[in-house]
């Protein structure tokens, strides 16, 4: 079987039951997405497959063999951040950093949707959303940080999308 | 105090003194207290940080526990033949006798209980399956899982059923039992008086990295185990001891940990697995345990209940406080959740007491989370404080005001720095505390809005703990110790800590943690990390000063390092130039007098804005804002991260974190993240933090206190008051759902 992940094509053998994840862990030697819960309730496995964010733990590896996968490897490296992982480490966007790789890969996916007009839970208009503080926080919601960096992660992910004070702040109404 | 050599030092102390001077109050490189991004930033964020299921290893093999499915009983038959019916199966690996049936309390030299053929709690692991690939290690696992025949034996599993035969544990930390004066008596005679019961569940750390253990024996015998752990040091004497092996026999890495909160501390059951299945097999073997038995196999925060009766003069002075706790845990641990321990310091009162006493459950072991003590303790003492002063009509602060005492009210000795009303005064001002009206007195549209308030009071604790220090021939320094980073920033104030000493750019400070091979450190937990680890390397730095002053020809005094330059009497020569070859120190600290010529902890103040919906009475917090005081801030960023970490706990406690245990077996029912409600995103808000300016000369010599568990100390109950005070209603049972407020809010 083969996959094309960051660019790079990669061939490998493994059992028909393995994920996304562990294919990526325990296969191709691809560690930085991480195994959380193996049930898609944390998010920390979280990878943009043909753009879109998916929880790579709920995702056979056979069902993506032509598709273009993308990691946090593939967004950037130690000395050649991507601008969301640049942000991450200038907000302290993290703590323990086991989250991190899919709170990033899920926040550049998100701002992806926003861009094409996904809307979400607290849209005030589901026909042309846009992004708040709020929005960032429910859109975010699928990625636990227990060390819970949350404040700096919206911070990170404002800073990235260009956000001024003001539109951070519209729509705070209280939600439930 | 020096031990000096030419090449090489170490340099020793004990905190029996008061340590006026830091130097870190002399350094001109000016980088402590600064928020510098972490140094480890780069490779978390890009994936290239390696945690412990992420070496690897050739030849590896992969193993999955097998929990039991019964309560309380005796394996009878375990039918491992089960698993070679699965492809790619080597091994189902049983050891009774060396298995740990749990977890190990933090800092423990001595295994944990070992012997799982006797099975005391749903999920314990009496087996491991070690196969080719994870898939089939898994499958098979599941397949021995439901074979495992059991002689059931009646069990505990009910707190309510067995409260009444709660027993005085033994000295665990803090006294089980403290009593001082005659608190019945002066009950009695106070003008004002509340007794009020308050519960909370057990909880799950919930770090989001799993307990992990990567187990490779070498020729010689020697076990490198590269786990998630938080204490290495005692960590590796555990390991040891479990396995009959000698303390140079085992070596430890853990350079980066996906986050503990306690729940890492001690080994796990998955080491000790991990360890014999590779020695059987001679290759090394991976064990990553499930989400669902992290919450049945690791540690649970225990579940409380919490009488305190408090005894006031009509002004709102203390005669009387007592905190009579019972929490549960297994037969034959001792361990006790201490959630007295801030009620002994807290505040003023003659008569005292505080009692700890414990039911024997056969639910999974309980030990430290995030505070023990503290972090459920001050939910209930909190609250308590908030209920008298609506009983006496008078405003929160004000009471605490009139009860924070100037020595501490037990121990007759002085605090060694406590600014809890400062940060209470200047909450209230930041907050907008002024503007706090009636309950049921701010409606908009659907929701209520209220505000409350709760002090923060959490216990410093220095550890012995060691680092070396080297500066190379290029000028650069290394600093070495076995202290672990799990998020707290360890990696980014120890390099602070010698750039300061040094006079060294930070880029030019490398760290190396996580790794028994290096000087043994204190370990993260407790809030004791930053302040012991951060004060060896002081010590190290402080000697290799004084070489480089010998070097230079010069008092140590008359000497400024910066930018990488020794300046002194007009010369300015690079620190490369004048070390040669390197030099390199060991620094030391222990604990010593100065813990008990003085009480010493961490304070602060939270408030918080809450949302209570008119009709659902579901509560959303709106905004919520800390002040905080722990002595010298070594770096104003992670030091901020540590107490947005903790409020957000504080959330979690006081409206969704609840593990719930099935009364007919005690299994955790609530076994994964989908059931265990952390708080996620979009329930925390925007959260203010600031700090006040402050030094501890009794703590250490940087003049630190404890900051990581300081967050969590109050936070809930400031929350629990903010609903009282937006819609009257005293729920005492945490997490406070909506189920526990529905009947009692207006009429819709």
């Amino acid at each position: 079987m083969h996959w094309t992940i960051n660019g790079q094509r990669y061939e490998a053998e493994p059992d028909i039951r393995t994920t996304l994840l562990d294919l990526a862990r325990e296969h191709l030697g691809l560690t930085g997405s991480k195994k959380g819960c193996d049930h898609g309730q944390c998010g920390s496995c979280t990878m943009l497959v043909n753009g879109r964010r998916i929880n790579s733990c709920l995702s056979l590896a056979v069902m993506h063999q032509d598709d273009e996968i993308t990691t946090i490897e593939g967004l950037g490296q130690p000395d050649n951040l991507h601008p969301m992982q640049a942000a991450f480490v200038s907000h302290d966007g993290y703590q323990c950093g086991y989250c991190t790789p899919g709170q990033i890969c899920s926040a550049v996916g998100m701002l992806d949707e926003v861009k094409k007009g996904f809307p979400s839970w607290v849209s005030d208009d589901l026909s042309s959303p846009s992004l708040n503080d709020q929005e960032i926080g429910e859109r975010m919601s699928g990625n636990l940080c227990r060390c819970a960096a949350y404040p700096n992660i919206v911070d990170a992910i404002a800073e990235v999308a260009g956000l001024s004070e003001d539109q951070r702040q519209t729509s705070q109404k209280v939600s439930g | 105090m020096f031990g000096l050599g030419d090449k090489n030092s170490s340099n020793s102390l004990v905190m029996n003194t008061a340590h006026p001077d830091s130097l870190l109050d002399k350094g001109a490189q000016d980088v402590i207290g600064k928020p510098i991004s972490r140094i480890d930033g780069p490779l978390k964020v890009s994936g290239h940080a390696a945690y412990a299921a992420e070496y690897g290893l050739a030849n590896v093999a992969y193993g999955f526990l097998v929990g039991s499915t019964v309560g309380k009983g005796k394996i009878t038959e375990l039918h491992a033949e089960v698993a070679r019916e699965v492809p790619g199966v080597i091994d189902v690996v049983v050891d009774y006798k060396t298995f740990l049936r749990n977890s190990q309390q933090g800092g423990e030299k001595k295994a944990p209980t070992q012997g799982v053929e006797n099975v005391d709690y749903v999920g314990e692991p009496v087996a491991i399956v070690i196969a080719e690939t994870y898939e089939a290690a898994r499958d098979a696992a599941e397949r021995v899982r439901l074979a495992v025949e059991y002689q059931e034996q009646e069990g505990r599993y009910s707190f309510n059923a067995y409260r009444e035969e709660a027993k005085k544990p033994p000295y665990n930390n803090i006294p089980s039992h403290y009593d001082q004066g005659d608190v019945e008596k002066a009950l009695a005679e106070a003008p004002v008086t509340l007794d009020r019961t308050y519960t909370t569940p057990s909880q799950n750390s919930a770090a989001m990295e799993p307990h992990a253990s990567i187990a490779s024996w070498d020729d010689d015998g020697r076990l490198t185990l590269y786990a998630s752990l938080q204490m290495l040091s005692s960590d590796r004497q555990q390991l040891a001891d479990a396995l009959g092996l000698k303390l140079d026999k085992v070596r430890l890495v853990a350079r980066y940990v996906g986050g503990g909160f306690g729940s890492k501390l001690g080994i796990a059951p998955e080491s000790v697995a991990a360890a014999i299945a590779a020695k059987k097999l001679g290759r090394p073997v991976k064990v990553v345990m499930a989400r669902q038995q992290v919450f049945e196999a690791t540690v649970r925060r225990s579940n409380t209940e919490q009488r305190i009766r408090l005894g006031a003069n009509a002004d709102g002075t203390l005669t009387a406080i007592a905190h009579e706790t019972i929490c549960s845990n297994l037969p034959g641990e001792g361990y006790f959740e201490p959630a007295g321990q801030s009620t002994h310091f807290m505040y003023g009162g003659k008569n005292r007491l505080i009692t700890h006493d414990l039911v024997e459950l056969d639910w999974m072991l309980s030990g430290s989370m995030r505070a023990p003590g503290e972090a459920v303790g001050m939910l209930a003492l909190e609250t308590a404080m908030d209920e008298l002063a609506e009983t006496l009509g008078m405003d929160p602060i004000e009471l605490r005001r009139r009860n924070d005492p100037d020595k501490d009210p037990e121990k007759n000795v002085p605090y060694s720095s406590r600014m809890l009303t400062q940060c209470m005064d200047k909450g209230a001002e930041l907050f907008g505390w002024s503007e706090r009206r009636e309950a049921l007195g701010d409606r908009r549209g659907d929701w209520f809005h209220g505000i409350g308030m709760a002090g923060a009071g959490r216990s410093n604790i220095l550890m012995k703990s060691a680092a070396k220090v080297t500066v190379d021939g290029q000028g650069h320094a290394i600093v070495e110790t076995d202290m672990t980073d799990i998020g707290t920033g360890t990696y980014t104030i120890l390099a602070q800590i010698a750039a300061e000493m040094l006079g060294l750019p930070i880029e030019d400070v490398t760290v190396h943690l996580g790794d028994t091979d290096a000087p043994p450190g204190a370990g993260s937990g407790g809030s004791w990390g930053a302040t012991s680890s951060g004060s060896s390397v002081y010590l190290a730095c402080e000697a290799l000063q004084k070489q480089i002053a010998d070097k230079m020809g010069v008092e140590v005094g008359a000497m400024t390092l910066k930018d990488g330059r020794v300046i002194a009497e007009n010369r300015s020569v690079p620190l490369a130039e004048l070390v040669g070859d390197g030099i390199n120190a060991t620094g030391q600290v222990a604990p010593g007098l100065q813990a008990k010529l003085t009480t010493q902890a961490s304070y602060g103040a939270h408030f918080a804005e809450v949302a209570v919906n008119a009709i659902t009475g579901e509560t959303r917090v709106v905004r919520m804002l800390g002040v905080f005081a722990a002595g010298r801030i070594l770096n104003e960023k992670t030091a901020r991260s540590q107490c947005l970490g903790g409020m957000t706990f504080g959330i979690g406690a006081a409206l969704t974190e609840e593990v719930v245990h099935d009364p007919r077996n005690g299994k955790v029912v609530n076994h994964d993240l989908a059931e265990y409600h952390v708080p996620v995103n979009a329930d925390v808000p925007a959260l203010e933090v600031h700090f006040l300016d402050e030094r501890d000369v009794h703590a250490n010599p940087i003049h630190a206190k404890g900051i990581g568990e300081l967050g969590i100390c109050g936070a809930g109950a400031a929350i629990a008051n903010a609903i009282n005070n937006a819609v009257g209603v005293r729920m005492r049972d945490y997490p406070l759902t909506l189920d526990k407020l529905l009947d009692q809010l207006p009429p819709v």
